[in-house]
C-alpha cells in the first residue's frame, strides 16, 4: 500500500459519483465497506463495469483483483448492463415445484435468451432468483420490480409480449 | 425505568392536536393523579394510531382499548369505569379497524405466536407501538437487575436453541462468547436467509425489528460485546431500510448507543447488506462477507466464539433466536420451557409452501405432528390429491415420505429420519412430483451455490449432478444408483463446510424412501409422476379437443396443428414438452403419458 496516498478522482463527472462517494464516506472509506459501495455503484449506474471497479478499488485501498473477485463472486452484482425491461423468474423450491423451469424454457425458446443474458435487440433481461421470499405466491417473476405471483408460462409469455410491442 | 400496569398512547398527530389532544392529555394525567393511578398508569405521546378523524383518540396497552371522540367531560367517568374498575366504556370505543396483515392473516388452527406475536399487529416503524407491547422492557430488567451470568443461566434454563439450522444450545454458545478472551468482541445476526422457500425471517424483520435489536442487544450485554452487525440478504430491501429507521429510533430513546438507560453498559450496532450468495448464510463465510471479502467459509475450530469477525470473539445467531430473547427475559425460562418436547423447547416458525391449501408462515410448538402441520394448519393439500413427500431443512434437508407423518417435529425426530430442521422452510409436495427431479433441482441449486473453495463441493456436486440429468433424461445406467450413494458419502465426510457436508442430503433422503422411482428411471426409462421431460409424451385425446385452437396459438415452437374446429395433433419431433398446451387448454383434451 503506497503511503503517499492521494484520493482518486473518480471516472467522470457524472453527479452519481457523488452518491457513490457518500456511501464510502459513510464507512470511513473503509475497506470493508466494498461491498455496501459497489451496492450503490450499481443502484446508481444499474451495473458495474471496469472504470467503476478501477476507481471503488483505489478509492478504499483495496486491489483491483478483490474488487474484481467480490463484483464476480456475489450474483447480485452485474458486470453488463441490462436491457430496457428485466424479468426475474424466482427459481426456489415453492416455485420450482410449481413450474418455474417451463416458464424459462418457454422464455428460451420465444426470445432465444438463457437466465442472466439480454435479448439481442437489448430490450429484455432474464435473470433468476433464489427465493423471493414469496413462496406463498408461487410460482413468482418479477416484471421491472414487480411481483406478479402465481405466474406460469403462458402469463410470462404474454407479459413479455406486451414488451416487445410497445 | 418503572414497570406500569398499562400505558396509554395519546395520538399527537396535527389533526389530534387540532382537537385539543394536548389539553386533554394534560387533564387526563390530573384525573389520574386524583383518582391515586399516577403510578400504575402512565400516559404518553404518539404520533398516529388511526383514527384522527375521529379524534382526539387514545390506545391502551396492554388492553390494546381504543378510545377515540374524546371530550374532557368525558374524563372523570372514563378514568373511574376504565382505569379503576377495568370496565370498557364501549359508548367511546373507536369504530377503526386496523388493516389485517394480509400475509400472515389470523392465527391459523392450532398456531402459538410467540415470536411472531407482534407482526402484523404494530408498526414497525414507530418505536412506540413496541414500547407499548412490553418492549425494551427485558432489557431494562436485565440492565438493572440482572449480571450477565444470571441472563446467560436463564437463557440456558430456557432450552432455547438456534433457529439458524443446526439447533446449538443459544445460552451454551453465549457462555463460550463471553469465557472467550479478546476485545472488543461482537455480536451478529444471521438475517440472511438463503434457503429457497423460507421467509420467516423477513416476516420478522420486517414486522418486528426491535424485538431482533433488543434480543442482540440483552446479548452483547450477557457477552460483554460492544458492537454489533445485523447481516441481511439484498433481496429483502424493505427488511433492509426497516431495520435501518428502527435502529436510528432505538439510538434516539437511548436504547442504543454510550450509556444505554443511564447505566455504563454501551452499545451500537448496523446493517450490512449481502449481495446474493447463499453460502454467506454459514457463519464463517458471513463474517468474511462482512469485512468486505468473498464469502468464503474456512474450517471451524477456531470458532467464531473464540476468533471471529477480525479475528475477535462474535456471537453468531440467527434471527428468530434473538428475537424470543426479550420475551423468555420477561416471562421466565420456565414459560418458554412449558413448550415444546424434552429436547427442543418452544415454539419454531415455518415458511409452509407447496401443494397445501394455505401457504404462508406458522408458528407451532415443537412436538406437533407433520399431519396436523399440513392438514389442520396447512388445510390439506390442494386439489384433493394424494400426499407425497415433505421437504424440510432447504436444500441440505431432506424428503420425508407418509411414513413420518406423525413423527413429532423436533430437532432430533428431523435429524434421525434423515433430514433437518434447518431454518424452517417446509416445501409440500404431491404425487405429482418428481422425486429424481426434486433431487436434482437441489444439486443444480448447491452446485451453483458452492463458492469453490473445497473439491469435494466443488467437483463432487457437479459429478452428483451429471449422474441426476442423466438418469431425468432417460440415459441412466444399471450402476448410477451404486455411485450417487458413494460419491454422496465422500462428499459428505470430507466437505469444508455444512454447505458441501449437506450437499448429498436430498439424493441421500429420496434414495432411501423413494428409490423405487429411481429404479423406474433406470431401468423402465419411465417417470413415474410424468414429469421429466425425455420420459414423457404429450397428446391430444381427440374425444375431447374441440378445435378451439388455442394450444396452437400459445405453442412456443408450432409443435401443434389441425383445422378450426377439427381435433388438433401435436408434433412429437418438434414438441419440447414445455407443457403450455396443458395449461392453457380449457377442455382438459391435453395428456401426459
Ligand atoms: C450453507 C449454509 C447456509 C446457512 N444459511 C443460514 C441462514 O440463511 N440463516 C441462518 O440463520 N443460519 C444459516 N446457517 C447456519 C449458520 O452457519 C449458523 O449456524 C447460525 O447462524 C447460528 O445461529 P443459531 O445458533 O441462532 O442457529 C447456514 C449454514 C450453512 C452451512
Ligand atoms: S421459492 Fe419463489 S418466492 Fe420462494
Amino acid at each position: 500500500m503506497p503511503l503517499d496516498f492521494t484520493k482518486p478522482t473518480p471516472p467522470s463527472d457524472d453527479k452519481r459519483w457523488k452518491l457513490v462517494q457518500a456511501t464510502m464516506r459513510r464507512w470511513g472509506n473503509h475497506h470493508d465497506a466494498l461491498i455496501e459501495t459497489l451496492h450503490t455503484v450499481q443502484e446508481s449506474f444499474g451495473y458495474l463495469d471496469n472504470d467503476a471497479l478501477t476507481y471503488v478499488a483505489a478509492a478504499l485501498r483495496v486491489p483491483l483483483s478483490r474488487a474484481y473477485g467480490v463484483a464476480t463472486f456475489y450474483h447480485f452484482f452485474r458486470l453488463k448492463p441490462a436491457g430496457k425491461h428485466t424479468c426475474v423468474v424466482c427459481t426456489g423450491t415453492a416455485c420450482y415445484i410449481k413450474g418455474a423451469d417451463q416458464i424459462l424454457e418457454s422464455i428460451r425458446q420465444a426470445y432465444d435468451v438463457k437466465p442472466g443474458e439480454t435479448t439481442a435487440d437489448g430490450q429484455i433481461s432474464v435473470l433468476t432468483a433464489r427465493c423471493l421470499g414469496a413462496c406463498g405466491l408461487a410460482a413468482a417473476v418479477v416484471y421491472d420490480g414487480e411481483v406478479a405471483g402465481k405466474q406460469d408460462a403462458a402469463s410470462t409469455l404474454e407479459r413479455l409480449g406486451k414488451w416487445v410491442e410497445q | 425505568m418503572r414497570y406500569y400496569r398499562s400505558h396509554v398512547m395519546v395520538c399527537t398527530s396535527p389533526q389530534c392536536v387540532d382537537k385539543g389532544a394536548r389539553t386533554l392529555m394534560k387533564r387526563l394525567q390530573e384525573e389520574l393523579a386524583a383518582q391515586g393511578l399516577a403510578d400504575e398508569v402512565a400516559v404518553l405521546e404518539t404520533p398516529h394510531i388511526g383514527d384522527c378523524a375521529n379524534g382526539p383518540e387514545i390506545m391502551v396497552y396492554p388492553d390494546r382499548v381504543h378510545y377515540a371522540g374524546l371530550t374532557l367531560e368525558d374524563l372523570p367517568s372514563l378514568v373511574e369505569e376504565y382505569f379503576k374498575k377495568g370496565r370498557v366504556v364501549t359508548r367511546l370505543l373507536s369504530q377503526f379497524r386496523p388493516p389485517v396483515d394480509k400475509e400472515l392473516g389470523p392465527p391459523k388452527p392450532k398456531e402459538v405466536r410467540v415470536v411472531l406475536r407482534n407482526c402484523g399487529k404494530i408498526d414497525p416503524e414507530n418505536i412506540e407501538d413496541y414500547i407499548a407491547e412490553d418492549g425494551y422492557q427485558a432489557l431494562a430488567k436485565v440492565l438493572t437487575e440482572m449480571t450477565p451470568e444470571q441472563v446467560i443461566e436463564e437463557i440456558l434454563a430456557s432450552g432455547l436453541r438456534g433457529r439458524g439450522g443446526a439447533g446449538f444450545p443459544t445460552g451454551r454458545k453465549w457462555q463460550f462468547c463471553r469465557a472467550a478472551a479478546g476485545s472488543p468482541k461482537y455480536v451478529v445476526c444471521n438475517a440472511d436467509e438463503g434457503d429457497p422457500g423460507a421467509f420467516m425471517n423477513r416476516r420478522v424483520l420486517e414486522g418486528d425489528p426491535h424485538s431482533v435489536i433488543e434480543g442482540m442487544i440483552i446479548a452483547a450485554y450477557a457477552i460483554g460485546a460492544s458492537y454489533g452487525y445485523i447481516y441481511c440478504r439484498a433481496e429483502y430491501p424493505i427488511a433492509v431500510r426497516t431495520l435501518r429507521e428502527a435502529i436510528r429510533q432505538a439510538r434516539e430513546y437511548g436504547f442504543l448507543g454510550q450509556n444505554i438507560l443511564g447505566t455504563d453498559f454501551s452499545f451500537d450496532l448496523e446493517v450490512r447488506m449481502g449481495a446474493g450468495a447463499f453460502v454467506c448464510g454459514e457463519e464463517t463465510a458471513l463474517m468474511a462477507s462482512i469485512e468486505g471479502k468473498r464469502g468464503h467459509p474456512r474450517t471451524r475450530p477456531p470458532f467464531p466464539a473464540v476468533s471471529g469477525l477480525w479475528g475477535k470473539p462474535t456471537n453468531i445467531n440467527n434471527v428468530e433466536s434473538y428475537a424470543v430473547v426479550p420475551q423468555i427475559i420477561l416471562k421466565g425460562s420456565a414459560w418458554y420451557a412449558s413448550m415444546g418436547t424434552a429436547t427442543s423447547k418452544g415454539t419454531k416458525t415455518f415458511a409452509l409452501a407447496g401443494d397445501v391449501n394455505n401457504t404462508g408462515l406458522i408458528e407451532v410448538p415443537f412436538g406437533i405432528t407433520m399431519r396436523e402441520i399440513i392438514y389442520d394448519v396447512g388445510g390439506g393439500i390442494k386439489g384433493g390429491k394424494g400426499f407425497k413427500a415433505v421437504q424440510t431443512g432447504g436444500p441440505m434437508g431432506g424428503c420425508l415420505p407418509a411414513a413420518y407423518l406423525d413423527v413429532p417435529v423436533d430437532y432430533e425426530s428431523l435429524t434421525s429420519a434423515g433430514s433437518i430442521m434447518g431454518s424452517g422452510g417446509m416445501v409440500v409436495m404431491d404425487e405429482e412430483t418428481c422425486m429424481v427431479d426434486i433431487a436434482r433441482f437441489f444439486m443444480e441449486f448447491i452446485q451453483d451455490e458452492s463458492c469453490g473453495k473445497c473439491i469435494p463441493c466443488r467437483v463432487g456436486t457437479r459429478h452428483l449432478l451429471e449422474i441426476l440429468e442423466r438418469i431425468c433424461a432417460g440415459l441412466g445406467k444399471p450402476d448410477d444408483i451404486e455411485e450417487l450413494e458413494h460419491l454422496s458419502s465422500l462428499i459428505r465426510r470430507s466437505s469444508l463446510c455444512g454447505l458441501g457436508q449437506g450437499a448429498p442430503n436430498p439424493v441421500v433422503t429420496t434414495l432411501r424412501h423413494f428409490r423405487s422411482e429411481y429404479e423406474a428411471h433406470i431401468y423402465d426409462k419411465r417417470c413415474p409422476a410424468k414429469v421429466c421431460r425425455a420420459l414423457i409424451r404429450y397428446e391430444i385425446d381427440p374425444a375431447f379437443c374441440t378445435g378451439c385452437t388455442l394450444c396452437a396459438r400459445n405453442c412456443p415452437v408450432n409443435a401443434i396443428s389441425g383445422e378450426r374446429r377439427q381435433p388438433h395433433t401435436i408434433n412429437q419431433e418438434l414438441c419440447t414438452r414445455c407443457g403450455i398446451c396443458k395449461q392453457v387448454c380449457k377442455f382438459d383434451a391435453v395428456t401426459v403419458s
